[in-house]
């Protein structure tokens, strides 16, 4: 009997073996897989009892982390949440995180490579890990200018850069929403917020507007047709093209139109330049006819379509179609048919005409700050891409100036500026048009690259709220 | 049995040393708990931890009079488990802003003043055995009760539960302490009819059914029982508590055989039918899969307890600053997360070897018992208290599936202390008896160890509690 419970001993050793080893291999061997796991929450729930560095907007915090009583240590607050709510996204236990929020999430919560030695040295000295300070390229008072030049209730975007740069000054779209409402802490209540926000008519917590939402780009896109046009030497600011009211598209019996009401069509024939102060239309078939589809795939990449672009959010790649066929290409080279951009996108035309033809990236962060103050990192200026050369960007600057001085943007001029700029109407459905309008001041020494794209919007509205905001803002810009 | 024979040594100081540092331990682990937290040197620090420190000195004392020869190791190893469970449960408190810790000690010393009543009056487990068909009954009884309605409630998808004063109570912990005492009466009477008498087939020596009738009608009652209360964990405990104690009796390894094939197949026939393992089972396999992660009665718990075990890594968060609340019955099913979390592999590993020692400390008690009904009693009950670990621990690492036990001494539960304390009480006795001086010269097998004291009045023997 002693030999049996002997054996049980062992037996009972064996299971207590067994035991540990299933704890050495789940808390040793297999721990990093575990932490890493997408359900767990843990990591998440750390970082919310931790100081999580602030967002600045002109060295004021427009995101920081405030101490609080309750389930974690602290609280993010949002100052202006509506104004900023697409640059800083949410950072939130129920929802996630978005945009800098997400992106720059190393950074704010000190995990970044920069504070590395940080780390070792707290991990000594037993202090909590601080997040870094993110200081943003906006500019505040611009921001809330252009922000408020959006009328409540409609889908509208204004971007401004600086061409030489590539830094963004201001970036506001609307509808916007309250951050605070998706941070608070309790998981009921957020998802109640964010429920209500979904019913906001084009609102998506989730999306920035402005790199975010691809829509036809209409006539801006005719900024890409006058580099293919004048690269191809074919044509010159000066040639002489027909201008008819109406043409069939290459192949079909489908008509395309002069827009109509427009100055147009009172002018057969015209300059180039004339048609492009005026927007025509028509006479873009033709020359898409002519140059064939490679030269605009060509420059609509190398102008940035097609790739990814962070800043540091990833930017929705805008897209030029592939494999068009002559009669796609006649709508496309308007800007209409399956072409979509977004409206950073369409700022970045106007950067790279307004920068001698070198787009320069795109960048929202200016440095990253530890909590020392120590500056950890800095963006240099970087060249995005060399969209064409400085020749063709002066020829294209000129033709620009057009529509300003006596075409679509006269609504733009401002007394005493050089101004170069590009309207673009894309028609949706239900008599809803985009209304865009991208350009750059003073256009012989660019300091500004304005974008403004409202969406879904009715004709008359729209042109209200493009070219007069344009004038607005620069005056805002060049009267500080 | 003479390889076994310790000298008579009561070694109650060596108990005292031990039992002071086990209360260190307990006192340091709320210490740790008070500083992380913020709060210091809380209240609570200086009266549950007083308290439990009152009841280990008082419950040392009645050793000291009544089982002067116990194991001095038992007891410091109970009182260091539980009082780090205390410390586990009063951090999560302070999590959750509750006051489980406060009821755990109020249920401690229940349970330490009964298992001293239990010491008192008892005093020679031999006894017991007299009431080996009472145990029965009473096991049956304790089994039926929370299926009886308006007493018997469900809790958490089991029906186990007695609710009855505002107090609510789980009999099945009792019924594993009298099936126990059941199970060692009926072999210890009965070994040899069991043994021998029957027919061999190959070879298999099987038993008569009459001889073996009492014991399946019990087990099947209890496993039964268990079935329709959809308590999984306490049919395996069951059932490991049957086979040991059968194979113990017999040492026939065939048994074990017949038993894994048993369990085998009802195991099968359980996840075929009943939805309820078969969720556990799916649950199991599946843990991370996202929809049964998020399914009701999926596998949140089992992978949260993961992930807090994970987190805890080698060394642990330290008491205090982990997040174990986050996994669902962080202080009761769950404990072992919790502390796996706060007090890393190094931590956890030492709270198992501890239950090894308490184990092993009960299989030497069964050894060194002079009488079969000891023997059988001392190794069912440590078997259990192993076994119990086995599933919680297994069940948390997901090395098997989840089944609804509790952590002995550890977990957040007055039934589970109370019967645990109550198993710990007789291995006391057992190994009080055991090691108690015995007559020299007289040849020491269990029969004539049984009967010898009572037929030799003549002979000096110092203390007389221990005839009857």
């Amino acid at each position: 009997m002693n030999q049996a419970i002997r054996n049980t001993w062992i037996a009972v050793m064996l299971l207590f073996v067994l035991c540990l080893g299933a704890l050495s291999y789940v808390q040793f061997l297999a721990s990093e897989d575990l932490n890493d796991n997408a359900l767990n929450k843990r990591q998440l729930f750390s970082e919310f009892d931790l100081p999580r560095g602030a967002i600045l907007v002109d060295g004021k915090p427009i995101a920081e982390s405030e101490p609080s009583e309750g389930q974690f240590k602290y609280q993010r607050v949002y100052t202006d949440p509506e104004l900023y709510s697409h640059l800083t996204g949410f950072y939130s236990l129920a929802n996630g995180s978005t945009q800098l929020e997400s992106v720059m999430n190393e950074e704010l919560t000190g995990q970044s490579q920069d504070q590395f030695f940080d780390r070792m040295i707290n991990l000594f000295s037993g202090k909590a890990t601080e997040g870094a300070s993110v200081e943003l390229t906006i500019d505040g008072e611009l921001q809330e200018f252009v922000y408020d030049l959006i009328p409540d209730g409609t889908l509208g975007t204004i971007i401004v850069s600086e061409p030489k740069t590539g830094n963004i000054l201001a970036m506001a779209s609307k509808p916007s929403y309250d951050t605070n409402k998706l941070a608070v802490h309790s998981s009921g209540q957020a998802a109640a917020n964010m429920k209500e926000l979904l019913t906001v008519p084009g609102l998506s917590p989730y999306r920035n507007p402005a790199i975010g939402n691809l829509t036809a780009p209409g006539s801006t896109f005719k900024i890409f047709d006058m580099v293919a046009a004048l690269e191809s030497g074919e044509y010159k600011a000066d040639t002489v093209l027909k201008n008819p009211s109406s043409v069939t598209l290459p192949g079909t019996r489908t008509p395309l139109n002069n827009f109509f009401g427009g100055n147009c069509a009172a002018i057969p024939e015209a300059t180039f330049a004339d048609i492009v102060a005026q927007s025509c239309n028509t006479p873009f078939v033709g020359i898409s006819e002519k140059l064939g589809r490679e030269p605009f795939e060509d420059v609509t990449e190398r102008f940035g379509f097609g790739q990814q672009l962070e800043i540091p959010m990833r930017v929705v790649p805008s897209v030029f179609p592939a494999e068009l066929n002559p009669a796609q290409l006649g709508q496309s080279v308007i800007g209409e048919f399956d072409v979509k951009a977004t409206a950073l996108q369409m700022n970045m035309a106007a950067m790279g005409i307004a920068n001698d033809g070198v787009i320069m990236q795109p960048n929202l962060v200016k440095q990253v700050i530890a909590p020392d103050l120590r500056v950890l990192a800095e963006n240099e200026p970087k060249e995005f891409s060399t969209a064409t050369s400085k020749e063709i960007a002066d020829q294209v600057t000129d033709m620009m100036r057009g529509p300003v001085k006596k075409g679509t943007a006269v609504r733009a001029q401002v007394p005493g500026l050089d101004i170069a700029a590009k309207t673009g109407t894309s028609v949706l459905k239900d008599n809803k048009v985009n209304s865009w309008i991208t350009g750059f001041a003073p256009a012989d020494d660019p300091q500004v690259a304005v974008t403004i794209v409202f969406e879904k919007i009715d004709f008359k509205t729209g042109s209200s709220l493009t070219s007069p905001n344009l004038k607005k803002i620069l005056e805002a810009v060049f009267n500080q | 049995m003479s390889e076994l024979e310790t000298a008579p040594v009561p070694r109650r100081n060596m108990e005292l040393l031990l039992l002071l540092l086990a209360l260190g331990v307990a006192m340091g682990a709320y210490y740790m708990v008070g500083i992380n937290s913020d709060a210091g040197l809380s209240q609570e620090f200086i009266s549950q931890g007083l308290v439990l420190a009152g009841l280990a000195m008082v419950f040392h004392v009645f050793l000291r009079i009544w089982a002067k020869y116990a194991d001095p190791v038992i007891l410091p190893v109970t009182v260091a488990l539980n009082g780090i469970g205390l410390a586990m449960i009063h951090r999560i408190d302070l999590a959750r802003n509750d006051d489980q810790a406060f009821r755990q000690i109020l249920w401690t010393g229940v349970a330490m003043a009964v298992a001293c009543v239990t010491l008192w009056a008892i005093r020679d487990h031999r006894v017991l055995r007299r009431f080996t068909y009472i145990a029965l009954a009473v096991s049956v009884l304790l089994l039926l009760l929370p299926l009886i309605p308006g007493v018997g409630v469900v809790l958490n998808g089991a029906r186990i539960w007695v609710h009855f004063f505002g107090l609510s109570f789980q009999p099945g912990e009792l019924a594993k302490i009298t099936l126990a005492i059941f199970f060692a009466g009926y072999l210890s009477s009965n070994r040899e009819l069991i043994l021998l008498a029957g027919r061999k087939i190959g070879p298999l020596q099987l038993p008569r059914s009459r001889d073996l009738g009492p014991m399946v009608v019990a087990w099947l009652v209890s496993i039964g029982v268990l079935v329709v209360q959809r308590d999984l964990g306490s049919s395996i405990l069951f059932f490991g508590l049957f086979m040991v104690m059968i194979y113990v009796a017999t040492a026939r390894v065939s048994w074990i055989v017949i038993g894994t094939m048993m369990l085998v197949g009802g195991g099968t026939f359980a996840y075929l039918t009943m939805s309820h393992v078969t969720r556990r089972i799916d649950g199991w396999l599946n843990a991370f899969d996202p929809d049964i992660y998020h399914a009701s009665g999926g596998s949140r718990q089992i992978v949260e307890g993961l992930f807090g075990l994970a987190n805890g890594g080698l060394m642990g968060t330290g008491l205090g600053n982990g997040t174990p609340y986050m996994v669902p019955l962080a202080n009761s099913d769950m404990i072992v997360a919790s502390l796996g979390e706060e007090l890393g592999l190094i931590g956890l590993t030492a709270i198992v070897l501890l239950y090894l020692i308490l184990v092993s400390r009960g299989m030497r008690a069964a050894l060194g018992s002079r009488d079969t009904f000891g023997k059988l009693l001392a190794t069912g009950l440590s078997f259990t208290i192993g076994l119990q670990c086995f599933v919680v621990i297994g069940g948390v690492t997901r090395l098997i599936p989840l089944t609804g036990l509790t952590t002995p001494f550890m977990a957040a539960g007055g039934s589970s202390l109370l019967s645990n304390w109550i198993i710990v009480a007789l291995l006391l006795l057992i190994s009080h008896n055991s090691r108690r001086p015995m007559l020299s010269g007289v040849s020491a097998t269990a029969e004539v160890a049984t009967k010898a004291p009572r037929r030799s009045p003549g002979l000096l023997w110092p203390r007389k509690e221990s005839q009857r």
